[in-house]
C-alpha cells in the first residue's frame, strides 16, 4: 500500500495500536530543557518511576539563560532557580545535559541538528512548541505538554492519535534578496495562523528541494505557527551531506544501515495526503509581519489590509492588533522607524543566518536610532561565526554578538524590548508581549532585519543588493 | 492517579461564560516547579484585592458554597494551552467541572490529570444554576460508570459523553502512564525487534 512519509515513520514506531483507543507511539529521542521539564521530574519522584531510558533524553539550558557573562552566577532568581533545577533532576536521573559552559549548549533545536542527533525516520519530541524544526531531515518531531513530558520520561513511549496530513508544495525559483523565512510567513500569511490546525504537513516541491538544511530547518520550525503538529521535508542528498561526520552520528558500516533505510522515507509517488496546497516561489516577496499574530504578514511594499476588508467578526481583533502596533490600516510600512533588530531564535540563529548578514552589513553601519542584538543559536555556532571572523565584521558594523539562547525571542531572560519599541525581529512570534511587556514586534527574514538595522527603518533589502547578472 | 466512579457533592456556581487559562491561574504564577499550590492562586485576580484581601463577593470566598464540582459558563478553559489550569482547580479540591463546552486543549489537560470535565447542555446546565439559587447545599450526582449526571433535589438527569479510554483511566484510577507501563513488555518487545 502506498504511504505517506508521515504514515511511513508512523507505523515504524507503533508499539499497539487498538481500535478506540491512541497508537502507543515509540520515542526515540526526547529533548528537555529548564523551563517545561521541573512538574515532569517531580511526577516520576512521586511515583517512584526512573526515567526509562535515560541515554535516549538529551537536556540542555536556554529558555530562561543570560546572553551576557554567561558564566557568572544568574541574577535572575527564578532563572537561576529553574537552571540549578535542572542540572540537579539530569545528574539524578542519568541524563547528559549541555548546561552553561559546556561546548555544545545551546537552543534545544538548534543542537539536535547540529550535533547529529537529529537525523531522519527519527519520532522526536520536547516540551517546545518549535520542536517541528526537527522534521527538516524527516523526522516526525512535536512539541507537548508537561504531562507528556512525564509520560515519555516513564515509559519512552506517547499516547497519540495518527495525524491528518497536508503536502504544501513550492515551485519554481525564489527571487533575489527572498529566503526560507519569507517562504514560510508567506504560506502562513496564504493560509491563516489556524490554517494548519490538526494536520502533520509535509513540505515539498522544487523551491524547498534547492534549499540548504539549515532554510528547511527555518521552514519546518514555523509550521506550529499555522496551528500544524509538526512539519517535514523528505531527506535527500542535501541531509546527507549535512549529517555525515556530525557528534552523534552514525558512522562507519552503521552509516551505510542507516544509509539505506534512509532512501525509503520519502511518500509514495500515489499516497493520499487529506489535503494539498501549491505556491509559486515566484510570487514571494520578502516578508514583514504587521499585526500580532504570524499569520498578519505581507510582502515588504504591499500596504496592511483595511480593517473594513475583513469579515464582520475579525473586525474589532484586526483593530485591536494594528492598534497594539501603532500602525494605521491601508498603510505601508516602508520607512518605519525602527529601535531594535533581534536576529536569532530556533528560526534563524544558525551559521548560515549569521554569514548572510554579516556578507551584507560588511562595510556598513548600524543606524544610530537601532540596537542590534544577534544571539547565536549555540555554543558552537558562537564559535564556529569567531573562527570565520564574523564577530569582528559584526563589532564594526555596531552589532552586539550575545552569548546563545533564547533570548528576546520570548523575553524571559534580561533581553527584553522595552514597552511601545518597534523590534524588526527573526523570531517566530509576534503575539502581544511576547518580547516584553507592549513591545511591538515585527517579524522577517535576517537579510530584512540586517536591511532594517544599517537603515535605522523598514526597507525592502532588494533596494540595497547588487543585482545578480 | 485518583479514581472516579460516583461523587455526590455540592457545588461551587461561576456563572460566567468564556473563562480563559489566564483568569484560572494568570501567568506571572507559573514560575513553581512542582505541580502542587496552585490552587492557592486559582482565580487569583478574581479573588483577590491587589492587596491579597479576599473579595467577599467572589463565590470562592464565600462560605455558603462548596463542593468538589465546580460549574461554569460555556467555553471553560479557552486561551493558553497552560497545564497548570487543570492543575489549580484539582489543586483547590475540585475533582469535576461541568459546563456546556470546553476548549480542546484544557479538556485533554484535564482528563490527562484525572479532573472530569463534564459536558451538559446549555438547558441543564441552567436548571443547576437555578437548583443552586434555590438552595445553595443543592446537591449534583455524578456517575461516570454510566455517564450521567443528576440534580439530587429535582431528580433531572442528563448523560454526557466521553472517550472510552479516559473512561476506564478515571475509573481504574490510571493514567497514561499507568496505560502504557502496563504494555512494558510491548515495548521491551519493540525496542528489540528493531
Ligand atoms: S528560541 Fe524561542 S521559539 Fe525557539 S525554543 Fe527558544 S523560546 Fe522557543
Amino acid at each position: 500500500m502506498s504511504k505517506t512519509l508521515v504514515e511511513k515513520i508512523w507505523d515504524a514506531h507503533v508499539v499497539k495500536s487498538e481500535e478506540g483507543f491512541p497508537d502507543i507511539l515509540y520515542i526515540d529521542t526526547h529533548l528537555i530543557h529548564e523551563v517545561t521539564s521541573p512538574q515532569a521530574f517531580d511526577g516520576l519522584r512521586k511515583r517512584g518511576l526512573p526515567v526509562l531510558r535515560p541515554k535516549q533524553t538529551v537536556a540542555t539550558a536556554d529558555h530562561n539563560v543570560p546572553t551576557l557573562n554567561q558564566l557568572l552566577p544568574i541574577k535572575e532568581e527564578l532563572s537561576r532557580y529553574q537552571v540549578d533545577m535542572l542540572t540537579k533532576n539530569c545528574a539524578e536521573f542519568g541524563i547528559e545535559l549541555y548546561g552553561l559552559g559546556h561546548p555544545f549548549q545551546g537552543i534545544v533545536h538548534v543542537i539536535g541538528p547540529e550535533l547529529g542527533i537529529t537525523l531522519p525516520g527519527k519520532t522526536m519530541v520536547c516540551g517546545d512548541s518549535h520542536t517541528s524544526t526537527h522534521g527538516a531531515f524527516g523526522a516526525i518531531a512535536f512539541g507537548i505538554g508537561t504531562s507528556q513530558v512525564e509520560q515519555v520520561f516513564a515509559t519512552q513511549c506517547l499516547l497519540q492519535s495518527k495525524p491528518k496530513t497536508m503536502k504544501i508544495e513550492v515551485n519554481g525559483e525564489l527571487g533575489q534578496g527572498v529566503g526560507a523565512k519569507d517562504i514560510i510567513l508567506y504560506i502562513i500569511a496564504q493560509i491563516s495562523a489556524a490554517g494548519g490546525t490538526g494536520y502533520f504537513i509535509e513540505y515539498a516541491g522544487s523551491a524547498i528541494e534547492a534549499l540548504s538544511m539549515e532554510a528547511r530547518m527555518t521552514i519546518c520550525n514555523m509550521s506550529i505557527e499555522m496551528g500544524a503538529r509538526g512539519g517535514l521535508i523528505a531527506p535527500d542528498q542535501t541531509t546527507f551531506d549535512y549529517i555525515k561526520g556530525r557528534e552523534f552520528a552514525p558512522a562507519g558500516e552503521e552509516w551505510d544501515k542507516a544509509l539505506a533505510y534512509w532512501k525509503t522515507l520519502y511518500s509514495d509517488a500515489d499516497a493520499k495526503f487529506d489535503s494539498v496546497l501549491t505556491f509559486d516561489a515566484a510570487d514571494i516577496a520578502p516578508m514583514i509581519t504587521y499585526g500580532t499574530n504570524p499569520g498578519m504578514g505581507m510582502g515588504i511594499q504591499e500596504y496592511i489590509p483595511a480593517t473594513g476588508a475583513q469579515p464582520e467578526k475579525e473586525k474589532l481583533s484586526y483593530q485591536k492588533a494594528l492598534d497594539y502596533m501603532g500602525f494605521d490600516d491601508d498603510s505601508s510600512l516602508i520607512g518605519k522607524p525602527v529601535d531594535y533588530v533581534f536576529i536569532g531564535s530556533c528560526t534563524n540563529s544558525r551559521i548560515e543566518d549569521l554569514r548572510e548578514v554579516a556578507d551584507f552589513v560588511k562595510d556598513k553601519r548600524k543606524a544610530d536610532n537601532v540596537t542590534v542584538w544577534i544571539v547565536p543559536g549555540s555554543k558552537q555556532v558562537e564559535q564556529q561565526a569567531k573562527n570565520e571572523g564574523l564577530d569582528k565584521i559584526f563589532e564594526a558594523a555596531g552589532f552586539q554578538l550575545r552569548e546563545p539562547g533564547c533570548s528576546a525571542c520570548l523575553g524571559m531572560n534580561e533581553d527584553k524590548i522595552p514597552a511601545g519599541k518597534y523590534c524588526v525581529s527573526t523570531s517566530n512570534r509576534n503575539f502581544e508581549g511576547r518580547q516584553g511587556q507592549n513591545a511591538r514586534t515585527l517579524l522577517a527574514s535576517p537579510l530584512t532585519a540586517a536591511a532594517a538595522a544599517v537603515t535605522g527603518k523598514i526597507t525592502d533589502v532588494r533596494e540595497m543588493l547588487t543585482p545578480n547578472p | 492517579m485518583k479514581k472516579f466512579t460516583k461523587l455526590t457533592s455540592a457545588v461551587v456556581p461561576l456563572n460566567i461564560e468564556n473563562i480563559d487559562t489566564d483568569q484560572i491561574i494568570p501567568a506571572r504564577f507559573l514560575k513553581a516547579t512542582t505541580r502542587e499550590g496552585f490552587g492557592e492562586n486559582l482565580f487569583r485576580d478574581w479573588r483577590y484585592e491587589n492587596d491579597n484581601q479576599p473579595k467577599a463577593d467572589f463565590v470562592l470566598n464565600n462560605p455558603t458554597y462548596s463542593g468538589q464540582i465546580l460549574v461554569a459558563g460555556k467555553n471553560f478553559g479557552c486561551g493558553s494551552s497552560r497545564e497548570h489550569a487543570a492543575w489549580a482547580i484539582q489543586d483547590a479540591g475540585f475533582d469535576a467541572v461541568i459546563s456546556s463546552f470546553f476548549a480542546d486543549i484544557f479538556k485533554g489537560n484535564a482528563l490527562n490529570n484525572g479532573l472530569l470535565p463534564i459536558q451538559v447542555s446549555e438547558e441543564f446546565l441552567a436548571q443547576i444554576f437555578k437548583a443552586v439559587d434555590n438552595n445553595a447545599k443543592s446537591a449534583l450526582e455524578v456517575d461516570l460508570e454510566n455517564q450521567t449526571v443528576t440534580i439530587v433535589e429535582t431528580g433531572a438527569q442528563e448523560s454526557f459523553e466521553i472517550n472510552p479510554y479516559k473512561k476506564s483511566c478515571l475509573i481504574n484510577g490510571y493514567d497514561d502512564i499507568d496505560f502504557i507501563l502496563n504494555q512494558k513488555q510491548l515495548i521491551e518487545e519493540f525496542e528489540q525487534a528493531r
